[in-house]
């Protein structure tokens, strides 16, 4: 069995090889899906993404914080099925306001280079999640839990 | 494998990474040629900048923000326009800058330098991208050497390149750039040899300037001609030019000086140099085997070659669409100084006097003959100023254009549009018209007793201050119920202009548009601050040009519809007696000269319209957020008001979003009660940004669609720093 610093190890290299998540969130019960460039702490505690305040995917995180993120290695080939690892982040999502957003904006920008101007806009709000669990799918049914701990 | 290689050093295999430019300079060395130090930056250079910051992808998201066919002409010079500015505000990473620096301080330290263009697919005999890529001449310090290569790069995606690549079919994700980096040979004579004359291929042609060949390769200077026998070698004959001008080196840079007399009646070569000049060219050709055009220059008369490639005969204007008639609009500042000239003292006053002259004569007197000549007189006047609306007006609007770029380049400003700012001008024609349609709306608001009158569809009979106000608001600009403006009754029994001032009065005063001008007046400063004493008026009158190129932008269409307005006059006029003949003598109304004249001119005048008339496809689509061009910055959120046709202004409420198919000057006096704009035309120095921007509300442009996929009463949000519209209520 793969030891803790092992499985964080297989979550940072995968947070730090795909640039695009799928967000899900839920209205009235009714969930809803929206794929999103990410960044992922080093720590593991927190994964951030940016979004037009206009966006539905916002006004359901705003109506209730809890989310999921998944993420994920396929390239849509079969050899997906044994290579592939895809992760399921549990948490709670916020916007980021005040003197912590230019800092974690840095960091996103430093990620996602070409979005600088998409970042940066007034209207886009810097959404923080942070973490509850994580589930790791790897080998195509092999299924490791992760739970952050304070 | 080195990313900067010596014009001395390179070997067959460097051909595409250093562009044919540099491979050919290379070439031409080995023979023997006598060419200036040079230094070749290759595409790899460029590749791993573009890589590295991030800019490669945002170049693409650019591109991709609508389907290139789509783009009007004016949308690829806006996103041309934020690409070059990325290029000015992104630095290189630091390991690129310094092995940069080092190559050029081991070859061209302390020397000025050319910092020429490359690119891979230039110069390929079959496809010809001369001078759609700039070069620098005369630049400077290590550090200036290597912004101006930014500045290169960026050519890569200027209007005309994008064009021209788009038109050869070249894929737009594939494309990069070598520089080439050339010791400055100042010399005292310049210009080009072309081994073969495109029009007589026995014959070659020599063409010559004082001073540095810019200004012959630009077109601003007219060169002395020289016509040579290809198989004798001998001169056919010379055709001098009106020498007057040359272009020296002058501090970082080039400029355009007055002749010395002692040159001016002298041509820049003499026989026997022309046949030296011919001989080198042809001694090209020999080299590379096809026939030449070569850029050369006598330094205390040692000959230099700087620059050969194959002739290309000039590309196959036969492309359908008429973006590439758009490029021709880039005009020379000096250019458009004459331009600007004629259209203060001659054009505009003439329209007005046209429009004044029209105005005066009595169209009840007329007999039915004597209106149907003047109908036609008009329409021929009319056709006339749209003519010269085109030709003269159209062109000039390059001048804020060129300011927009000077600014860029001088300022890096974090918003490529902020140039804008700067233009502001409260004395236009259509923001004139809204300040007196607020002041009539103010009597409204304080005048419970007028308003109860207005609002009961009784318009006051006693002469008031309001009512001598209005009666010179229409005067002026017309009932507001014709498409153009200055036109009335264009729609009976409708009266928009109190609908829409009720509209006004019923809320509180909105923004007037004058509030931007302390910032204007800084920014002003701070980009005169910039230039050096003796290059600040130059820069000052480049400001003034572009003032008043964006003032006229909006003004000439107010301009041309009061002319418009007066053959409308004239038609309705036809129209009314027409109706009263049927009136009194029934159907039984013989068609005469005025019916028959109406009956043509309806047929003609189908065919435009600023309003879209496809019918809506019965597949249902519902938009939810759309992309186009952020063009004014702010969010806002309202209800659409989709303009259909004209008419549909006079139901404009507060608070609701424009969105129109393209909005024209004559339409933005709903702008005071607007919460955003939304047009379907793309561009950021349409009418509806440029409005938009004076009164600060947020805009989007170049929404293919826009009037047909959001419906009027849509809830909808303008985010105008992104460039999107978001469309409906937020249930799934």
């Amino acid at each position: 069995m793969e030891k803790t610093e092992e499985i964080k190890k297989r979550l940072k290299d995968l947070f730090v090889s795909q640039n695009l998540a799928v967000l899900a969130t839920h209205q009235d019960g009714q969930p809803y899906t929206s794929l999103v460039a990410f960044a992922a702490t080093d720590d593991l505690k927190h994964i951030f993404f940016v979004t037009p305040r206009a966006t539905r995917k916002f006004a359901n995180l705003t109506a209730d914080s809890r989310v999921a993120v998944l993420v994920n290695s396929s390239i849509n080939q079969p050899s997906d099925f044994h290579q592939a690892v895809s992760v399921t982040v549990v948490g709670s999502a916020e916007e980021i306001n005040g003197p912590e957003r230019e800092q974690h904006l840095q960091n996103y920008v430093a990620k996602h280079p070409h979005l600088v101007d998409f970042a940066k806009s007034p209207t886009c709000a810097l959404v923080r999640v942070t973490a509850k669990s994580y589930y790791m799918v790897k080998n195509f049914q092999n299924v490791m839990e992760l739970h952050i701990t304070e | 494998m080195n990313l900067i290689v010596p014009a001395s050093k390179v070997d067959d295999k460097d051909s595409k990474r250093i562009g044919g430019k540099g491979y050919a300079l290379a070439s031409l060395a080995k023979k023997g040629f006598n060419i200036p130090e040079t230094l070749c930056v290759t595409k790899e250079v460029y590749n791993e900048y573009v890589t590295r910051t991030g800019l490669r992808e945002r170049i693409l998201l650019e591109l991709h923000r609508k389907e290139f066919k789509e783009m009007r002409w004016e949308e690829i010079w806006d996103c041309a326009t934020r690409i070059r500015n990325m290029f000015l505000r992104t630095p290189m990473p630091a390991e690129l800058e310094a092995s940069l620096k080092d190559a050029i301080a081991s070859r061209l330290s302390g020397k000025s330098v050319v910092v020429r263009s490359s690119a891979p697919e230039e110069d390929a005999a079959s496809s010809s991208f001369a001078g759609l890529h700039e070069s620098y001449l005369n630049i400077e310090g290590t550090d200036a050497v290597l912004e101006h290569i930014r500045k290169v790069w960026a050519s890569l995606w200027s209007d005309a390149a994008l064009l021209y690549r788009q038109e050869i079919g070249l894929d737009v994700e594939k494309s990069s750039m070598a520089v080439v980096l050339q010791e400055i040979v100042v010399g005292d004579r310049s210009g080009v040899a072309f081994t073969e004359n495109p029009n007589d291929r026995s014959q070659g042609v020599i063409e010559s300037v004082y001073g540095l060949n810019q200004g012959l390769v630009d077109g601003e200077i007219e060169p002395d001609r020289w016509i040579m026998d290809r198989m004798k070698k001998k001169i056919i004959t010379h055709i001098p030019a009106k020498r007057k001008q040359w272009i020296i080196p002058f501090k970082n840079g080039v400029q355009l000086s007055p002749l010395p007399d002692t040159m001016s009646n002298q041509p820049p070569l003499s026989p026997k140099e022309a046949h030296n000049v011919f001989a080198l060219a042809m001694k090209a050709e020999d080299f590379f085997k096809t026939p030449q055009d070569v850029e050369w220059t006598f330094r205390d008369n040692d000959l230099f070659v700087l620059q050969s490639r194959p002739i290309t005969t000039a590309s196959s204007k036969t492309s359908e669409d008429n973006r590439s008639w758009y490029l021709s609009l880039h005009r020379s500042f000096e250019n458009l100084k004459g331009l600007r000239k004629k259209i203060e003292e001659d054009l505009i006053p003439g329209m007005i006097a046209e429009a004044n002259h029209l105005a005066e004569i009595d169209l009840a007197i007329l007999s039915d003959h004597n209106l149907s000549e003047e109908i036609k007189r008009r329409w021929e006047i009319n056709h006339k100023w749209v003519n010269i609306y085109w030709e003269e007006f159209i062109p000039f609007a390059h001048g804020v254009r060129l300011f927009g770029q000077v600014y860029n380049d001088v300022m890096h400003p974090e918003d490529p549009y902020e140039f804008i700012d700067l233009l502001t001008r409260t004395d236009m024609a259509s923001l004139e018209r809204n300040r007196m349609l607020e002041d009539l709306a103010a009597h409204i608001r304080n005048d419970h007793h007028l308003r109860e009158q207005l609002k009961e569809g009784r318009y006051p009979d006693v002469e008031l201050v309001f009512t001598r106000k209005m009666d010179n608001f229409i005067k002026q600009f017309g009932d507001l119920t014709c498409a153009v403006t200055g036109g009335k009754q264009c729609v009976l029994g409708t009266d928009p202009l109190v609908k829409i001032l009720l509209e006004m009065a019923a809320h509180p005063s909105t923004a007037s548009a004058d509030r931007k001008s302390n910032r204007t007046a800084a920014l002003i400063e701070k980009f005169l601050n910039q230039f050096d004493e003796d290059k600040r008026s130059e820069a000052n009158e480049m400001l003034e040009l572009a003032r008043t190129s964006y003032q006229l932008r909006d003004d000439d269409n107010i301009y041309l519809g009061r002319i418009e307005a007066q053959l409308m006059a004239a038609i309705q006029a036809a129209r009314h007696r027409l109706e009263d003949q049927k009136q009194k003598k029934g159907d039984a109304v013989e068609p005469n000269v005025l019916s028959e004249l109406l009956a043509d001119l309806d047929h003609r005048a189908k065919t435009s319209s600023p309003y879209k008339n496809t019918p809506s496809p019965t597949l249902e689509i519902k938009p939810r957020q759309l992309i186009g061009q952020p063009a004014g910055p702010g969010i806002s959120r309202g209800k659409a008001r989709v303009i259909q046709q004209h008419t549909d202004l006079s139901d404009f409420k507060f608070g609701e979003v424009l969105v129109c198919d393209a909005v024209d000057p004559n339409m933005t006096f709903v702008i005071p009660l607007a919460s955003g704009v939304v047009e379907r035309r793309g561009g950021m120095l349409i009418h509806g940004a440029i409005i938009a921007r004076e009164y600060g509300l947020p805009c989007v442009t170049g929404i293919p669609d826009a009037t047909e996929l959001i419906k009027t009463g849509n809830e909808i949000t303008v985010d105008g720093y992104l460039g999107i519209v978001t469309v409906g209520p937020e249930e799934i």
